[in-house]
């Protein structure tokens, strides 16, 4: 317990020193920080603040020291968490890398791929994407098609991959792809990594119907990846492809907890007020009032329940079924209790005649209904605890 | 505030749950529906759990309690509540040592509570009056005449009421029906003249009781506390209530969903186990969801009233709230997952459904405390 209060104080000491003023500000979306090679910082700050974050290592506070990382373990990475709060600093680093792809090349990758791979995403100077979904294989992933012939010294990737995220802004991927094409569909199936700008990768941004998004198509067309960039052993992929979607639906589930994730980070309670009006300080419809109140408590519940499993210490992935099931679908009830609740003035899609926070609510209405597909849908983490908790019968 | 249970808690768990798979399954209860015993728990197996200390876990230690708190009461509610166990562990131990523990003065505690731990006294809280839970519509009064208290009014559907020795009487000393202030709490013997009480049949086959008084009365020692002051006291006293039978009713559940999982497992139809279809796996799935949100809720609130938190108002409400739409949604979909076999009498099943109306009831229903949350959130 001294030791931790003495790196608290250590930590407070040194972001007191290297947090730039402006990045104690709150975060305006233009000057987002995901890093990679081609990043432009709008505010030169943003670039300071992450140079020192990522030398020191806190961008990603318990990887492993070797590699760049700050080497904290659970109870300093929370100080470190704690104190960033306090000063309201903006996260240094947006990075998949991190959240995603770190922690498989840990358990999965060789020594020269922790060295090679793991600092670059700490020090946020390479920005990775997913490539996983195809169009055909969606809920049914290890049905995956895009190819990679064994070439002697190299794979030569064909193919497509759909749902890529920031694909057209990132320098290399981490994808899925079939190596065993006689093997069944689970054991053929590769984790390889491949630099963006090799000859025949392509991107093509994706219009969703909340409008513009990261999302892309990315195609492979007689890409060269070295065989250096197998991640683990040759069609074993899928063990690595699972272990990565639990962090992923890890992420995800926090979207469920008011202003978390996506959107406005609006509260419905406060909408509610605002555009239905109030009687005695209270909602002045009774029914919406009725329904809004029974998601806040769901909510509070749910809460709870995060807590709980953060109390108990992180169980495996059948509570991050249920944290992706529930958040998720509980996020996209939120947003349809606060269009409700702003009638006429919850559909805009312009300017003309809405506001910007309007709109965003609008937006970010529909943006919810991607939440409960995306990295697993409802119906397949439903799936996941029948079979996986409940252990019924396939 | 964690979210678990101290190595103290975990055992008093693992010691009810021994306790309500050994010497109470199922059977038990349906024994003593089915034979004459009127107070519908048994006067030997509320001996051995006095003997284990529980008529005391709420009880401070210089009256002979064990202190062990909500989290240690609510814990053992929980597996009693895994196989129906019938017991005036609620009436008494939690309601009646609550009330007067927080309204009574030394020498009633003094009085009443050593004997409630030795098991020589049970009690019943006799406050509803109407056909819904309503804390403050109290009618009934009682008047000081000389040095004479005089109660006159009705009570329903009072939980332990045809059994229970002394009865926790809430009635008007001033002011209105739906008014907190001007309410007092008086203690009566089940005997006194002037008190008539009634059993009543319920569906869970428990122990109810309807009570007229009727100039029924009683001498200044049976005032618990203040007069008209016990309204706030009072809310807290059913908040616990509220906590420890959410648990109960979080028991009922966890129980009802593994005999229907286990049930899904086992059934063949179309040559195949039922559990393989995904219609039944999906709303299995959202049941343990649910039950997950319940034991959050539940377990914050316990912690929440041994940490005299002020939210404890808050998860007391979302404790009831969320135990009472879960155990609905459980004990609805435990009987029709069985099939045909749930809704036998000779099949279990069907008395978790039973107990879990009128348990929903009990304290407040799942919309009273979704009201009640939303007033003190300012919705």
């Amino acid at each position: 317990m001294e030791h931790l209060e003495q790196f608290r104080q250590e930590a407070r000491d040194w972001l007191e020193e290297n947090c730039p003023p402006s990045m104690r500000t709150p975060l305006v979306p233009e000057e987002e920080v995901w890093g990679g090679r081609n990043a432009e910082y709008l505010n030169p700050e943003s670039k300071l603040w992450l140079e020192r974050m990522g030398n020191k290592g806190w961008t990603a506070p318990n990887l492993p020291k070797e590699y760049g990382g700050g080497g904290l373990d659970r109870d300093q990475t929370k100080v470190l968490h704690q104190e960033l709060y306090r000063i309201k600093a903006r996260p240094a680093l947006n990075s998949f890398g991190i959240w995603m792809l770190a922690p498989c090349i840990i358990e999965f990758g060789s020594e020269e791929q922790k060295r090679e791979h793991l600092p670059k995403i700490i020090k946020g100077e390479i920005r990775w994407c997913q490539g996983y979904s195809e169009p055909g294989s969606g809920s049914d992933l290890a049905s995956l098609s895009t190819k990679a012939e064994d070439m002697g010294d190299h794979y030569l990737v064909n193919g497509q991959k759909v749902w890529t995220s920031y694909a057209d802004k990132a320098d290399w991927i981490f994808a899925l792809v079939r190596t065993g094409p006689k093997e069944p569909k689970h054991n053929g199936i590769s984790f390889l990594l491949i630099d963006m700008a090799t000859e025949g990768v392509s991107t093509k941004p994706i219009t969703l119907i909340s409008g513009k998004s990261p999302f892309c198509e990315t195609f492979f067309d007689n890409v060269k990846a070295p065989k250096e960039n197998l991640v683990g052993v040759e069609n074993s992929g899928w063990t690595i492809a699972k272990k990565l979607l639990q962090h992923e639906r890890n992420f995800i589930s926090n979207f469920g907890l008011a202003g978390g994730g996506t959107g406005s980070g609006a509260d419905v309670v406060n909408i509610a007020k605002k555009y239905l009006g109030e009687a005695n300080g209270q909602i002045a419809n009774q029914a919406q009032r009725e329904n809004i109140t029974l998601h806040k408590m769901k909510e509070h519940a749910f809460g709870l329940t995060l807590q709980r499993s953060g109390d108990e210490g992180a169980k495996a992935s059948a509570a991050s079924s249920m944290f992706k099931y529930y958040g998720t679908e509980h996020n996209k009830d939120r947003y349809e209790l606060m269009i409700a609740a702003m009638g006429n003035k919850g559909l805009g899609w312009t300017n003309e005649g809405f506001s910007d926070d309007e709109q965003a609510i609008t937006k970010a209405w529909l943006r919810t209904k991607a939440n409960s597909i995306e990295g697993g849908t409802s119906e397949v983490q439903l799936n996941v605890i029948s079979r996986r908790v409940l252990d019924l019968p396939n | 505030m964690k979210l678990i249970l101290t190595e103290e808690q975990q055992f008093l768990k693992d010691t009810a749950q021994s306790f309500a798979r050994d010497k109470t399954p199922v059977t038990h209860f349906r024994e003593i529906r089915d034979s004459e015993n009127a107070q519908c728990w048994d006067e030997k197996v509320w001996k051995e759990m006095v003997e284990l200390g529980w008529s005391g876990i709420l009880v401070p230690e210089k009256f002979g309690g064990s202190e062990f708190g909500m989290a240690g009461i609510s814990v053992i509610m929980q597996e009693l509540g895994k196989t129906l166990t019938p017991s005036p562990i609620l009436s008494t131990s939690v309601l009646g040592v609550s009330a007067i523990n927080m309204l009574g003065s030394d020498e009633q505690k003094e009085n009443y509570l050593p004997k409630i731990v030795a098991g020589e006294l049970t009690t019943a809280l006799a406050i509803d009056e109407g056909n819904h839970h309503d804390p403050f519509a109290i009618e009934a009064t009682a008047v000081l005449d000389g040095d004479e208290w005089v109660l006159n009014g009705k009570k329903v559907f009072v939980v332990d009421g045809a059994s229970a020795d002394s009865i926790l009487l809430v009635a008007r000393t001033s002011g209105k029906s739906g008014e907190s202030n001007g309410i007092s709490v008086f203690v009566a013997n089940k005997d006194s003249a002037g008190l008539d009480i009634t059993k009543i049949s319920t569906a869970d086959s428990r122990n109810y009781a309807n009570i007229e008084m009727s100039d029924l009365k009683l001498d200044q020692n049976a005032l618990l506390g203040e007069q008209d002051l016990a309204g706030e006291t009072l809310e807290k006293i059913l908040d616990l209530g509220r906590i420890a039978i959410s648990a109960e009713m979080l028991g009922n559940t966890e129980e009802a969903f593994e005999v229907t999982v286990n049930y899904l497992k086992e059934r063949k139809q179309f040559g195949v186990q039922i559990g393989s279809f995904q219609a039944l796996q999906h709303r299995a799935a959202k049941m343990f969801c649910e039950i997950e949100l319940t034991k959050s809720a539940v377990i914050a609130a316990m912690h929440a009233a041994d940490e005299n938190s002020n939210e404890l108002e808050r998860l007391s409400s979302l404790a009831k709230f969320q135990a009472g739409e879960t155990l609905h949604l459980v004990s609805n979909e435990a009987i029709q997952m069985h099939g045909g076999i749930g809704v036998t009498d000779e099949y279990d099943i069907g008395f978790y459904l039973k107990r879990a109306r009128v348990a929903e009831q009990i304290f407040g229903t799942s919309e009273f405390h979704q009201a009640r949350y939303a007033d003190i959130s300012g919705f």
